[in-house]
């Protein structure tokens, strides 16, 4: 019997599932071997579960969600957060170093309407989490490497290196050294192929910090490319912001 | 839940549409009292975080919004700070800035018609179980679709949240001879997207008609996407328009219960933005070729007043849409000389800007007041779905209306009718902050029932 495949939003702006649809050459094969059994975006047919592999993607910003992570988790054999809300908190945890009742002042009329957490937090830090994926959004080859993987019953081959190594392996010349650009290449997870160097500018960080980072020693290096004090917080409070700012705290 | 003649019905969940949603209809002794699209998408904040930030990054940053229309987000956060401080970009950047759109419009047109729409048509669940009857139309659908993201991975350095926009223009320029790359494909496409206008226009169209005002952007001379003047067609087909900037003195929000999205009145009236929208106020100006496209379809032809109406038919308007889309790119690569530098520099200026552009999904609007210093201090995001919504609501209660006078479906078809209704206008609702489920309720004086579909 084909794996039941099953896609799960929460938090989010749609896009890393929407890379799952970008696989236009994989798709239909894909199709062929799995039994896409829950992914609302793509099918109004939605069997019940248990799935085989979940796919989760966007961050915990209600207490229904909260609630509904842990059903998920209970009819999913292996659960995969996808990008960088569920697997970091994505830019609305921006929220977390804020005052979220002001938020909700500023941007509704009706504030009492809107039922919000004051937090964003990643999936993990609700139920247990067999990979996440990181990426705003997700890089379609590591998507399909890892769906692979799972139905393969093997770990999935993502490394967990930075961004410089993908720059050397492109043959892009550092745009810190040779331009005084400031960039989180250093400190942040390979997976984009090193996309903005080679588009002249610097690295924003959208894949999370990398294993192993020295961020105390990137900083000074931001300072001296420019950025004051408030433009390295900010650079650093993006679309991973919560991530980062745990590297920080260490 | 028997008794047809009064019900509560909902959805929890609608499909295929972006993002999350639901439903509930409210039928009163065969009368439809009330038909709400319920946005429970989760909201995110945007516009109270962007405050405090430097004005070079909203363009970055508002693409998270949506990843289905990242580039909109970017097109309008451009136009607007650049409006802002003061900067027309060349003409060349202007062309760059078309082209990267021309993708985006293909990849977002060819998903909602193959992938959330056409299923609608031929009674199936998705494109996947489509592809078991038509696999040569899914795959062409699938081929389109990656020569629109294959544009926006060459010119903005991926797909989904482009890497590669900035205030000004872009942080590279493509060479000529890599933007020629393209050609082939393009032109697979194009016949492609012919082919999906020759398809589509196969279907069978329910009648149904939307009676709100159109709301779309216009150019001098040209079909309007990443930028224009907001012009309104009234259901009287009288013409109006204004200023970008007096936008807000147009175009009002309030806030209701049942969703997370604002819901928008244009002049204190219902309003829909989109294709329906753009070909009815600008058709006439569709380049020649999309024009045979329109009357293939069986659109008629715009330059002698045609107006599409019903929202089951959008499908072709996208579809017409598409093949201008990919016409666009290739006339733009084709005529394409790289600038002299890839950006404008933009100096901070304080003041307030304004910038709407033509996301594939309707009119998107966008207002930043900077401080001298370019520190954002406030930030309003206007998406197309929170403007539709008050027009898709009274579609669906329309359309509902209808049924139940003529035949009183049961709650399954009255469900699988109202999701139909909603797909029709490809309610982007992750962008509107926000997804869809079904609720019908019918009442009597004696009966009152609900059901989960």
């Amino acid at each position: 019997m084909a794996a039941k495949l099953a896609v799960f939003k929460l938090a989010s702006c749609d896009g890393c599932q929407l890379t799952l649809l970008d696989c236009e050459d994989e798709l239909l094969a894909l199709a062929g071997e799995v039994e896409i059994a829950h992914f609302p975006e793509a099918s109004s047919a939605i069997a019940p579960g248990p799935y085989d592999l979940s796919l989760v993607e966007g961050s915990i910003t209600t207490p229904e969600d909260a609630e509904r992570v842990h059903t998920i988790r209970t009819d999913s054999r292996h659960l995969v957060t996808i990008g960088a809300c569920a697997t970091a908190g994505g830019i609305q945890a921006l929220r977390n170093f804020a005052d979220v009742e002001e938020y909700r002042r500023t941007v509704y009329a009706h504030p009492e309407y809107i039922s919000t957490l004051a937090t964003s937090t990643p999936v993990s830090t609700h139920v247990d989490v067999d990979f996440e994926l990181r990426g705003c959004p997700v890089e379609r080859r590591q998507l399909i490497e890892v769906i692979t993987a799972f139905l393969a019953g093997r770990k999935p081959d993502v490394p967990d290196h930075s961004v410089c190594f993908e720059c050397k392996r492109r043959g892009t010349v550092c745009v810190t050294v040779a331009h005084g650009t400031p960039c989180l290449g250093p400190v942040t997870h390979a997976g984009c192929g090193a996309l903005c160097p080679a588009y002249h500018r610097g690295c924003f960080g959208c894949f999370s910090p990398s294993g192993s980072v020295n961020l105390p020693a990137l900083i000074p290096l931001l300072r001296r490319d420019g950025l004051d004090e408030d433009a390295v917080g900010r650079f650093l409070h993006t679309f991973n912001a919560a991530a980062f700012d745990e590297e920080l705290s260490k | 839940m028997t008794h047809r003649g009064s019900r509560v019905l909902h959805v929890g969940s609608l499909s295929r549409v972006e993002g999350e949603g639901a439903l509930s209809l409210h039928v009163h002794d065969g009368t439809v009292t009330d038909a709400r699209l319920e946005i429970y998408e989760p909201p995110r904040f945007f516009e109270a975080f962007l405050r405090g930030r430097s004005y070079t990054e909203p363009p970055d940053i508002t693409a998270r919004v949506c990843g289905i229309c990242p580039v909109a987000y970017q097109m309008s956060a451009c136009a607007a700070i650049e409006d802002a401080c003061g900067v027309a970009v060349d003409p060349v950047i202007r062309d760059l800035r078309r082209l990267l759109y021309c993708g985006e419009w293909i990849e977002s047109q060819a998903l909602h018609i193959y992938l959330l729409h056409a299923p609608d048509f031929l009674g199936r669940p998705s494109a996947i179980d489509l592809a078991r009857t038509h696999r040569t139309e899914v795959e062409r659908g699938l081929r389109l679709k990656k020569a629109g993201n294959s544009l926006m991975e060459l010119l903005g350095g991926r797909a989904v949240h482009p890497v590669n926009v900035r205030l000004g223009g872009f942080h590279r320029a493509p060479v000529r001879t890599e933007l020629r790359t393209l050609n082939e494909e393009l032109k697979h496409a194009l016949d492609d997207a012919w082919a999906t206008v020759r398809w589509v226009a196969g279907f069978e169209f329910p009648d149904a008609s939307v009676e709100a005002d159109l709301f779309a952007l216009t150019e001098p001379d040209t079909y309007a996407i990443e930028g224009g003047t907001p012009t309104v067609l009234r259901a009287d087909g009288t013409n109006s328009h204004f200023p970008v900037r007096e936008f807000t003195e147009h175009v009002s929000e309030t806030h209701v219960a049942h969703s997370t999205a604002l819901h928008s009145r244009l002049d204190g009236r219902l309003h829909l933005t989109g294709s329906l929208a753009r070909f009815a106020i600008s058709g006439r100006l569709l380049s020649p070729l999309a024009l045979e496209a329109a009357v293939e379809a069986g659109l008629g032809d715009p330059r002698e007043g045609a107006v599409c109406r019903n929202p089951y038919r959008s499908i072709l308007v996208r579809a017409v849409e598409t093949v201008y889309a990919v016409a666009e790119a290739l006339r733009i690569i084709d005529g394409y000389e790289p600038p002299a530098h890839p950006y404008t520099e933009v100096p901070p200026v304080a003041g307030v800007g304004h910038g709407a552009t033509e996301a594939p999904r309707g009119l998107l609007y966008h207002r930043y007041e900077l401080d001298g210093d370019g520190v954002v201090q406030s930030a309003l995001l206007v998406p197309p779905t929170a403007q539709n919504q008050g027009a898709i609501e009274d579609d669906l209660r329309r359309l509902a209306q209808h049924a139940i006078r003529e035949h009183d479906p049961d709650d399954d078809e009255l469900t699988s009718l109202c999701e139909r209704a909603i797909r029709n206008h490809d309610p982007c609702i992750s962008c509107s902050t926000h997804f869809l489920d079904l609720t019908v309720v019918r009442t009597s004086g004696t009966t009152a029932g609900g059901c989960d579909a």
